[in-house]
């Protein structure tokens, strides 16, 4: 097996569903000559011809159109936008058409469309570049929302995507690009959409995390080891559908859990997932649900946002109130 | 082409006459000499030695920039050398009054226009002090999102409009911005009220990677604005007279109440599109580029003065020198800012903070201390 970065995970997966279906289109800002300004596309120009894979004028709504229109005769569009910042630029082109598309249509066409795009604190970008806005995503039925945090997990869950026939949003932690590399196979494969993964198995607390954030969780399930306790870590994978399944498993082994996420407190994926629990596994609980998240100010500039994003040590103070409770 | 087979429609016709009116306006060709002496700006031997000063200043702080950057003493910088004429030749057209909404690559201009340039330095180092605007300084803070100032600056435009102000709205984006929903909106609904606005658009022939000819079937960005029944002008964005001129007489037809108008100069970037690890190589030749160097703002401009007597290589030391000079106190006085919290962060927030923020407050006074 091939070492890894997640970006060159990501250019794989473009490769292969490139190769695998002349229906698959990659285009957005700057991602033909240049590759794009993260080489998440880079080569693919070359070795797919202009015809495949595009640069776009620079419009982030007429990138969401055109994927609309491609979708309504038959192809399967990978646009990107270049930060996920720029959202609001393309909120209707997903929000308001692809997310409806199979709805409003009575399942007459559908949206076989994979939005990529980078996000994500902690590399110093300015302003509205790394925001963590999922929560935009995740509020609007009809888009899935999926959110890797290996290398390994990156292919596979983008190769789902980009098969799945309905519109998937991709998000791609710009600090876990190039920060560690990781085995992927050189083939294709896929990992089903919807389903968590256990990055570390425990039996006294479920710490439940997704993208860099599960990161900053293992690293806090290292700590508690050393003062003998037993933390489970899942990472969510897809933040919309969640996994309930495993996550109640979970908790019904663990009694204790808490959410961690990068994103605000007041604009999270954490909420949903406490909810969930609480909804569905009350007696099994033997502490309430906690959350580890940003402050609910705007994303900082960038000088304080080291100390903004939530860390390891905010998760193991958190872990502790949990199950000291 | 198809030829019309009816005489009396011929819509390619119609779009290749409008191509055909949007010749470049120039007043200096690339030696400095004067090719356009009807179009010679009216301007003080003061003035043109003090136009030229700002131009060779802003040279340097570029440089200076671009190396501060790399020492890993500036964060965000988007190099500015080679559109030296565009942007402070406009910015020289206006009044202190006028409001300036910049792109993140026109912080010379709002630089020239008032704002402390240490500013502009914490700015870059992504410190909300740098967006503080002092009072009387008529900027707003680099848009990020490309196209935003357009649409704002018609509204900007609007309130002088009501309140009877006799200012101009100016607003700056690229040959990729051009391309936003928000810069077609800007100047229709500038248009729509007639409004005191100038949008000006500094095509430097690249959008990151992506070359001009992949961002509209347009011959000209220019003739975007007859669309939106704007007058519209492409000047040479090399030529800092030309510059000067069109964007003088938009804004006296602005002040006039005479509406907006949409500008394109054309110029280039020499340096990557920011410091943020872009490779011009990957996508733009050296025979490009140096066919553009050729056409440099500085060298025809400092030519024209030389012919005049008005510019001397010591005066062009001694502006270079006491660039130089302010630009290291800048930079000290960035250092000396307080260093950025996230407790400051939170009380920016709103005019009074809801209960989750005081709690959260208190959370990261205790992070803070650590
Ligand atoms: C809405 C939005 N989309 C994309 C970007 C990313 N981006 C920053 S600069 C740039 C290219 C802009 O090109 P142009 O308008 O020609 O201005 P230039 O950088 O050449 O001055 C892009 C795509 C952004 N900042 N905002
Ligand atoms: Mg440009």
């Amino acid at each position: 097996m091939a070492q890894m970065t997640m970006i060159q995970a990501i250019t794989d997966a473009l490769r292969c569903e490139l190769k695998d279906d002349e229906n698959v289109l990659v285009f957005g800002e700057d991602v033909g000559v240049n590759g794009g300004v993260f080489r998440a596309t880079e080569g693919l120009q070359k070795e797919f011809g202009v015809d495949r894979v595009f640069d776009t004028p620079l419009a982030e709504s007429g990138i969401g159109g055109l994927a609309v229109g491609l979708a309504m005769t038959g192809f399967r569009p990978v646009p990107e936008i270049q930060f996920f910042g720029f959202v609001f630029e393309v909120m209707d082109s997903i929000s308001g058409q692809l997310a409806r598309m199979r709805f409003r249509t009575g399942g007459s066409f559908n949206a076989p469309v994979t939005i990529r795009s980078p996000f994500g604190g902690g590399v110093h970008t300015p302003e509205m570049h790394a925001d963590s806005l999922e929560l935009l995503m995740t509020s609007t039925p009809g888009v899935k929302v999926v959110i890797p945090s290996t290398p390994y997990d990156a292919k596979g869950l983008l190769i789902s995507s980009i098969r799945d026939n309905d519109p998937v949003v991709f998000l791609e932690h710009m600090k876990l690009y190039r920060s560690f590399r990781g085995e992927v196979p050189e083939e294709s494969y896929t990992i089903p959409l919807g389903k968590a993964d256990v990055k570390r198995e425990g039996t006294d607390i479920s710490i439940i995390a997704y993208g860099a954030m599960v990161h900053e969780a293992l690293k806090a399930a290292e700590e508690l080891e050393k003062e003998g306790k037993s933390a489970e870590v899942i990472d969510l994978r897809t933040v919309q559908p969640l996994d309930i399944e495993t996550l109640i498993a979970s908790v019904e082994k663990t009694g204790r859990a808490m959410v961690v996420q990068e994103a605000q407190k007041q604009a999270g994926i954490a909420a949903n997932v406490v909810a969930e629990i609480t909804e569905r596994a009350i007696l099994s609980l033997d502490a309430p649900v906690l959350r580890v998240t940003a402050p609910d100010t705007v994303y900082p500039f960038s000088q304080a946002e080291t100390v903004w994003l939530p860390n390891y040590k905010d998760v193991l103070a958190t872990a502790k109130k949990v199950l000291e409770f | 082409m198809a030829e019309s087979k009816d005489n009396r429609f011929d819509p390619v016709n119609v779009l290749h006459e409008i191509e055909e009116k949007f010749e470049m306006v120039q007043v200096l060709d690339e030696e400095g000499n004067v090719v356009n002496e009807d179009l010679m700006p009216d301007l003080s031997d003061e003035q043109l030695v003090e136009l030229m000063s700002r131009m060779v200043y802003t040279r340097i702080l570029d440089q200076r920039s671009i190396s501060l950057n790399r020492q890993g003493r500036l964060g965000f910088y988007a190099p500015t050398a080679g559109q030296e004429a565009s942007q402070l030749a406009s910015q020289f057209a206006l009044e202190k009054e006028d409001f300036i909404l910049p792109g993140y690559r026109d912080v010379p201009q709002i630089v020239w226009h008032g704002l402390p340039l240490y500013q502009a330095f914490l700015f870059s180092r992504g410190h909300f002090m740098g967006n503080q605007i002092p009072e009387g300084v008529n900027v707003f803070p680099p848009q990020i999102i490309i196209g935003a100032q357009y649409i704002q600056a018609a509204g900007v435009a609007m309130g002088f409009q009501k309140k009877g102000q006799k200012a101009v709205a100016v607003t700056y984006t690229g040959d990729g911005g051009s391309s936003q929903g928000d810069f077609y909106e800007g100047l229709n609904f500038a248009g729509a009220y007639k409004v005191p606005a100038i949008f000006f658009v500094q095509n430097n022939q690249f959008a990151i990677s992506t070359p001009r000819s992949l961002q509209t079937a347009a011959k000209t960005i220019a003739q975007k604005g007859i669309a939106a029944g704007l007058p519209s002008i492409l000047v040479d964005g090399m030529d800092a007279l030309a510059v000067y001129a069109v964007t003088k007489e938009a804004r006296e037809r602005a002040v006039a109440g005479e509406g907006p108008t949409f500008i394109e100069a054309l110029c280039y970037r020499y340096g990557p599109h920011t410091m943020a690890g872009d490779d011009p190589t990957r996508y733009r030749t050296s025979e490009t580029d140096s066919e553009w160097e050729k056409r440099d703002p500085l060298i025809r401009f400092r030519n024209f003065l030389t012919n005049k007597g008005l510019w001397t290589e010591e005066k062009e030391n001694e502006v270079i020198e006491r660039a130089k000079e302010e630009i290291k106190e800048a930079v000290k006085k960035a250092d000396a800012a307080p260093k950025q919290k996230v407790t400051d962060l939170i009380n920016i927030m709103y005019e009074e903070n809801p209960y989750n923020l005081d709690e959260q407050k208190a959370y990261y006074t205790e992070k803070e201390s650590n």
